[in-house]
């Protein structure tokens, strides 16, 4: 109980920072807004004719991708924010109260859901602006956003940990960075069936392809399919790994 | 807590980080409702004990009791019980001072309106009621100081740990924070844990101070106790002109002559017989004297005397 109390405190004051200072929240919101009309406008072209349609349609397969390299973005502002936070002396001073130790990072983590969650609203509005028409049902938008929400959670937990693991903002800042590489190396950009054997097979055992893969069926209007299962399983394995790792860090 | 507890109770104390020892067996008692002083020059462990004693680190040994709570079994009675005001300012510089007052009210389950009406209590008492609805970033050092305290009170603790509270303050802020913190034990019966690098402020604060030099404490006592522990106490004679200075300068007991200041030095703890008869005496050789100083020994003596630098 009192964890919960304390986490909704901490989480208060995180959404205070959000409030006053949202630079960092728009610079890591800006980042998945350029690629989109990047791949848009500069590839769509070519894209759409790849996936045998048009620029139109490139941008309904580009959509989940985008949302997915949001996810990523977000995880650099999430570590950074951490990093920050930990070498400021109210840390320690709340380790040296009696309150849930873990809130702390349960505000963190609960504050940039908040951040990554305004984020996509704000990718998928442009999304929608150039040209982005979703076919999704009022169910299969509750399972979009369930599954963006359990996706955020997990990477959100590895960046706190990502965080927590390094020794300055600055390494804090780098060291989610490969994540945003993912979404290329998966069904983010483009299928994963026009790439080459190695490469394939990386793309579609990777964490973000079954999350881009049930986001986009989801919002075609189809039905989630197994993808599901697997985008469930990452993302629980991920959250705990990133939970535990995190927890490990901050109580050292 | 009993008034018989002490407030700090530590025997045997250590620390290392890897093969360097930062604490080597400190022993210490801290009576409640006194400040006392932990001096140290930079590296002896002075904040590694507070980290210690604040259950941020723990201890490679020792029996420790804060507010008569063993610190390794109930490291939370003990949280509940203190309150620390770090060496860099524990307060968050995106919130407003207010805010930050209720976020310590909200962590320590006060309620709303008895959280808010503490932290109004608060801004008042410590002279921040203007500054209020500021963000804490844009505070001076002085009233950064003084609102991490606010924060350390909105709890009610029984010992604060004050870890270099006054390091970069001017000197007027100084003051006010020295009678902050004389007023927190002689007002609110709170025990303060002082460190320090500058000895007025132990002079000037402490009940009782201990020195400590590369992990161990080579004295403790108080500051009178202290200051006796090393010789140092002199009288400097400085004459009006060098024909004075000449004649008496080799019968008059001088340690140390300067020539050209016409100054000499005379080893004695000052006190009016010696005077007198230094006095008299240089009556009876009538020369002029310009100028007397007695000087009695200070911390500084003390503290340079019995303190090493830590070896690289």
């Amino acid at each position: 109980m009192r964890a919960v109390i304390d986490s909704a405190t901490m989480l208060r004051r995180r959404l205070t920072h959000i409030w006053r200072y949202p630079s960092l929240v728009l610079t890591f919101a800006g980042v998945p807004v350029v690629f989109l009309l990047l791949f848009v406008y500069v590839f769509g072209g070519t894209m759409g004719a790849g996936i045998g349609g048009d620029r139109a349609a490139y941008v309904g397969y580009l959509t989940p991708g985008i949302m997915v390299t949001t996810i990523a973005g977000a995880a650099q502002g999430t570590a950074i924010s951490v990093a920050t936070d930990m070498a400021e002396g109210i840390v320690a001073r709340f380790k040296t109260m009696a309150i849930a130790r873990v809130s702390v990072l349960t505000g963190h983590v609960l504050g940039a859901m908040v951040q990554t969650f305004i984020a996509i609203a704000m990718a998928t509005l442009v999304a929608v602006l150039v040209g982005f028409r979703p076919s999704a049902s009022g169910l299969g938008w509750l399972g979009v956003v369930g599954v963006l929400a359990m996706f955020t959670f997990a990477i959100t937990w590895l960046s706190v940990a990502l965080a927590l693991v390094s020794k300055s903002v600055t390494t804090a800042s780098n060291l989610p960075m490969p994540l945003l590489v993912l979404p290329f190396l998966g069904s983010g950009f483009v299928p994963t069936e026009s790439m080459p054997a190695g490469l394939r097979w990386f793309a579609e055992h990777q964490p973000f392809t079954p999350v881009i893969e049930t986001l986009r069926a989801l919002l075609d209007g189809r039905p989630a399919g197994s993808g599901l299962v697997s985008a469930a399983v990452w993302s629980a394995v991920i959250a705990l790994a990133g939970y535990l790792w995190a927890r490990r860090l901050y109580n050292r | 807590m009993s008034a018989a507890v002490p407030a700090v109770s530590v025997t045997g104390l250590r620390k290392s980080y890897g093969s360097h020892r930062v604490l080597d067996g400190i022993d210490l008692t801290i009576p409640q409702g006194t400040i006392f002083s932990l001096l140290g020059p930079n590296g002896a462990g002075k904040t590694t004990t507070v980290q210690i004693l604040s259950t941020l680190i723990k201890a490679d040994a020792g029996e420790i009791r804060v507010a008569g709570h063993d610190l390794a079994a109930e490291p939370d009675r003990v949280r509940a019980a203190i309150g620390v005001t770090g060496q860099f300012s524990a307060v968050d510089g995106l919130l407003t001072g207010e805010e930050n007052l209720r976020l310590m009210a909200d962590l320590l389950h006060l309620g709303r309106s008895r959280g808010r009406a503490r932290a109004r209590e608060l801004l008042e008492r410590f002279d921040l009621t203007d500054a209020a609805r500021k963000p804490a970033a844009a505070y001076s050092g002085g009233m950064r100081r003084r609102l991490d305290l606010a924060m350390t009170m909105v709890g009610t603790p029984e010992i604060i740990f004050l870890d270099e509270p006054t390091t970069g303050l001017d000197p007027r802020s100084r003051r006010t924070m020295w009678q902050i913190a004389r007023d927190l034990v002689e007002q609110d019966g709170l025990t303060i844990f002082l460190t320090t690098q500058y000895l007025e402020e132990a002079d000037e604060l402490a009940d009782r101070i201990a020195l400590l030099s590369q992990g161990r404490l080579v004295a403790e006592g108080t500051p009178e106790e202290l200051k006796r522990l090393v010789p140092g106490g002199h009288i400097v004679v400085r004459f009006a002109d060098a024909d004075g200075y000449r004649r008496v300068v080799e019968h008059v007991g001088a340690t140390s002559r300067n020539d050209a200041a016409l100054t000499v030095q005379i080893p004695g703890s000052g006190n009016v017989r010696t005077l007198k008869r230094l006095l008299e005496w240089l009556d009876a050789q009538a020369v002029d004297v310009a100028e007397l100083t007695v000087h009695t020994p200070d911390l500084d003596d003390v503290f340079l005397a019995l303190t090493k630098e830590p070896s690289r």
